[in-house]
C-alpha cells in the first residue's frame, strides 16, 4: 500500500468503514426479512428488491405529503418506518395469500415466479412514479457529519440508519426467540405436520411470516431513501448481494446473517477505495462463493435436523 | 425387428417430433418470413440452445442453473474476438493511434493486443474455444460444486453470482471487453460478408440445423442408462448414491453439456446479430434462458425449442405494440405458467393433443393419456413418474432434500 502513510490509512480505513457500515445496515435490513422468508419457510423471494423499493416510494409519499406542514418533515422521519413497514406488510400478506402459498413445496420455482412478479412490481413503479429517481428530503438536524479528527468524517443520517438497523435487529430477534409468535414460526419449520397436529395454524404462520419478512424489507426501503434516492429498479440492485449474505451467513441463523452482512458491506467498502467499486465487487463476490464452495452450510449453520 | 439408432425412439418421443420442427424451422418459416423476421426468429433460435441444455440439466437433472448466460456469454464472445480482429485489420483502422487493434482497445489507450486476444486471430482456435471453453467453465464451477454436494438454490444463488461477477466484469474492463456495449460492429468471416442476404439465410440454416443436431444429442443421452440414472439422481439422489453411483460425476456431465450447447447458441447468436455484449450474459438473460424453458416444457427438449420461440416472440411483440406492458406480460406468463402449468405447453400436449393425434388415428389407448401431476395439488404424494413419453415428473419434495 504505498503511497499513503500511516495515518492517511486510519482515516481511509475509519472512514471506507464507516461507509460500509451504510451499506451493512441496508444489506442487514434486507437479509434479515430475506433469512426469515427463505430460512423459516425456504421460499426463494426474488422480488424481495422490489418490496424495499414499497418502502421507499412510501417514505417518499409520506414526506411529499408532509412537507409542507411546520415540522413536517420533522415527524416524517419517524413516522415513515411503520408506513413503509405497513405498506410492504399489506402488499406481502396478500402476495402470499395469490401467490406463494400454492408454491410452498416447490422451492425453486418460487424463485421462477417471484422473479415473474419482480417484473410486474418494477412495471408498476415505474407506472406510478414515473422511471426517474426520486429522492426523499432530509431533515436539516440529519444533515450534518460528525468530524473527530480534521481527516475523518461521518454523515449523521449514516449514524441515524446503524441505530434503526440495530433496533430492527432487536426486534426480530425477540419476535423469532422470545415471542409467541416466533415460536409458533420455529415450530412450523422444524415440523410442518406435527406442527398442525398441536393446534398451530401453519397457513396462519406462514402467511404472517412471509408478510413480516416483506415488512422489513420495506423499513430497509425507508433506511436506504437517506443514503440513495430511489427508482423502479433499485431493488434489483440489491437481490443477488443480499441472497449472498443471506445463504453465506447461514441460512435460518440471525448471528450468521449479522456476520455476513458485516463482513461483505465492510469487504466491499474497503477494497473500493483501492481498487474502485466493480472490482471490488468482483473480488468481494468470488471470495464470498470461495468459501462457500468450503463451507456449504455457511458461516453458522443451523442444528436443525432435515 | 430391425433396432434403431437411440435417438430416433425410445421414451421420449417418436420421430415425428422432429421432422415437424425441421419442417417448420427449414420449410415453413424460410417461406413464410421476410428476411428480417427470418433473421429475429433465427435470433431467438439461438436461445432455444440454451434453453434445450436447460431441459437436460434443469428438467432430467434437477440442476437449476441462474448463470446460463455465462456460457452464452462465453461462446458468444470468443466468435465475436475473432470477428473483431478480423474487422480491424491495419488497413481499415489506419486512423488509429495504433493500427491493426479494435477500435475500442485504441478509445482506452491500450497500445498493444492483450494476450488472450492474440490465439482468435485463428478460426480454428475460435471454434475449437467455442466448443470447449464454455463446457471447461462449467467444469470448473460444476466439479467445485457437486463434489461438495452443493445443491437446489444454493447452486442457483451461486451461478446467479457468478453470472453478476462475469457481468461486472467485462463492463469494468471496458479496454478489453469492449465495456458495456459490447463488441461490435463484426462484418465478415474469413472474408466473407456475413451481413449481406445470403449469407443470413445460410447462417439461419445452420443454426436450424445445429439446433436440431442439439435436440438429437440430447434425445440419445436421455435415452441411454445415462438419462435412467440422471431422472433417478434428480428424484432420489441419496438412493443413486448408496447404489453405488458418484453422483457428483453424472452432474458435472449434463450441466457441461448444458454449457456446451449454450456456447455454440452463443456463437450463432454474434454470426447471426453481428453483435455480443454483456446484456445477454447477466442475471436478466440467464433468467429469461429459464423462462424459455419452464414455458415450453422443462421435461421436452422440443419444448425448450417452441419456448424459447413463443416467448421472444411474444416479448418482441408486445414490446413493439405496447412498451408500457410487456414486462407485466411477461411477468403475468411467467407466474401463470408456473401456477398452472409447472410443466409447460409439452404437458399440454400430453394431456390433450396425444388424445387427439390418437382420435384421428382412429385407435385409442387409454394407458397412452399419462395426466402430468397438478404438482400443487398433492403435496409429497407420490406420483405417476412411468408415465409414457417423457413425463417421467421430478419428486420436487424430495429434489429439495425434505423428507
Amino acid at each position: 500500500m504505498g503511497g499513503f502513510s500511516a495515518q492517511d490509512l486510519t482515516a481511509i480505513f475509519v472512514m471506507q468503514g464507516f461507509a460500509g457500515l451504510s451499506f451493512f445496515s441496508v444489506l442487514l435490513l434486507m437479509a434479515l426479512g430475506l433469512a426469515i422468508i427463505y430460512g423459516q419457510m425456504r421460499v426463494i423471494n426474488m422480488a424481495h428488491g422490489e418490496f424495499m423499493v414499497i418502502g421507499a416510494y412510501a417514505t417518499y409519499l409520506l414526506t411529499s405529503a408532509l412537507r409542507h406542514l411546520p415540522g413536517g418533515l420533522d415527524v416524517s422521519v419517524f413516522l415513515a418506518i411503520p408506513v413503509a413497514f405497513l405498506a410492504a406488510f399489506v402488499v406481502g400478506y396478500f402476495i402470499e395469500w395469490l401467490l406463494i402459498r400454492h408454491l410452498y413445496h416447490r422451492p425453486l420455482d418460487t424463485l421462477l415466479a417471484t422473479w415473474g412478479l419482480a417484473l410486474i412490481m418494477q412495471q408498476g413503479f415505474r407506472s406510478a412514479f414515473g422511471a426517474r429517481e426520486v429522492s426523499v428530503p432530509v431533515p436539516d438536524w440529519l444533515r450534518g457529519s460528525y468530524r473527530p479528527t480534521m481527516m475523518i468524517d461521518i454523515p449523521l443520517n449514516g449514524l441515524a440508519i446503524m441505530l434503526l438497523t440495530v433496533l430492527v435487529t432487536v426486534a426480530v430477534w425477540w419476535f423469532l426467540y422470545r415471542s409467541r409468535w416466533g415460536l409458533r414460526v420455529r415450530c412450523t419449520t422444524a415440523n410442518r405436520e406435527m406442527s398442525g397436529a398441536v393446534g398451530i395454524n401453519t397457513k396462519r404462520v406462514d402467511r404472517m411470516t412471509f408478510a413480516i419478512g416483506c415488512g422489513i424489507a420495506g423499513i430497509a426501503g425507508a433506511a436506504f431513501t437517506t443514503i440513495s434516492s430511489t427508482g423502479p429498479t433499485s431493488g434489483s440492485l440489491y437481490i443477488v448481494d443480499t441472497f449472498l449474505v443471506v445463504v453465506f451467513g447461514g441460512a435460518g441463523s440471525l448471528v450468521g446473517t449479522i456476520a455476513s452482512a458485516f463482513s461483505i458491506a465492510q469487504a466491499q467498502s474497503i477494497m473500493e477505495f483501492f481498487m474502485g467499486g466493480s472490482m471490488a465487487k468482483v473480488l468481494t463476490l468470488l471470495t464470498v462463493i470461495g468459501i462457500l464452495l468450503l463451507r456449504p452450510e455457511g458461516l453458522v449453520a443451523s442444528k436443525v435436523r432435515r | 425387428m430391425i433396432k434403431l439408432p437411440g435417438f430416433l425412439h425410445g421414451r421420449h418421443g417418436g420421430l415425428a417430433g422432429i421432422l415437424i420442427l425441421a419442417a417448420i424451422l427449414m420449410i415453413v418459416m424460410p417461406a413464410m418470413l421476410d428476411l428480417y423476421r427470418l433473421n429475429l426468429a433465427g435470433r431467438y433460435l439461438t436461445y432455444a440452445f440454451v434453453a434445450v441444455g436447460l431441459v437436460l440439466c434443469w428438467g432430467y437433472g434437477g440442476i437449476l442453473s441462474l448463470g446460463q448466460g455465462i456460457f452464452f456469454g462465453v461462446g458468444g464472445y470468443a466468435m465475436a474476438m475473432f470477428l473483431k480482429l478480423e474487422a480491424s485489420d491495419p488497413e481499415s483502422t489506419r486512423i488509429q493511434t495504433t493500427p491493426g487493434i479494435p477500435d475500442f482497445m485504441d478509445w482506452n489507450r491500450i497500445t498493444e493486443l492483450p494476450w488472450f486476444w492474440v490465439p482468435f486471430n485463428s478460426l480454428t482456435f475460435t471454434i475449437i474455444a467455442v466448443l470447449v471453453l464454455p463446457a471447461a467453465f462449467a467444469f470448473v464451477i460444476g466439479y467445485a460444486m457437486f463434489k461438495r454436494r452443493v445443491s437446489g438454490v444454493y447452486f442457483a444463488i451461486i451461478t446467479q453470482a457468478l453470472a453478476v461477477v462475469l457481468t461486472i466484469l467485462i463492463v469494468g474492463q471496458q479496454g478489453y471487453t469492449g465495456g458495456i456495449n459490447g463488441i461490435t460492429d463484426l462484418r465478415t468471416l474469413k472474408g466473407w460478408d456475413i451481413r449481406d442476404d445470403s449469407a443470413q439465410y445460410l447462417l439461419y440454416y445452420l443454426n436450424a440445423t445445429l439446433l436440431i443436431g442439439c435436440v438429437l444429442l440430447g434425445r440419445w443421452v436421455l435415452n441411454g442408462k445415462y438419462g435412467r440414472i440422471l431422472t433417478a439422481l434428480r428424484d432420489r439422489e441419496d438412493r443413486v448414491r448408496f447404489s453405488g453411483y458418484d453422483v457428483a460425476n453424472f452432474k458435472v456431465f449434463i450441466f457441461c453439456l448444458a454449457a456446451f450447447m449454450s456456447g455454440i447458441g452463443g456463437a450463432m447468436f454474434t454470426l447471426q446479430v453481428g453483435f455480443m455484449s454483456p446484456s445477454f450474459v447477466g442475471i436478466v438473460p440467464s433468467i429469461e434462458f429459464v423462462i424459455f424453458a419452464a414455458v415450453g416444457g422443462r421435461l421436452s427438449l422440443l419444448g425448450g425449442v417452441y419456448g424459447a420461440l413463443l416467448v421472444s416472440y411474444a416479448k418482441t411483440m408486445f414490446a413493439e405494440a405496447y412498451p408500457q406492458l410487456w414486462q407485466v406480460m411477461i411477468g403475468a406468463v411467467f407466474i401463470l405458467v408456473v401456477l398452472v402449468l409447472p410443466y409447460g405447453l409439452a404437458s399440454v400436449y400430453q394431456r390433450y393433443g396425444k388424445r387427439a393425434v390418437a382420435k384421428l388415428k382412429g385407435s385409442r389407448h387409454p394407458g397412452d393419456t399419462p395426466t402430468p401431476p397438478a404438482a400443487s395439488v398433492v403435496p409429497g404424494a407420490r406420483r405417476d413418474a412411468t408415465a409414457k413419453a417423457g413425463s417421467a415428473l421430478p419428486h420436487d419434495s424430495v429434489t429439495e432434500g425434505r423428507p
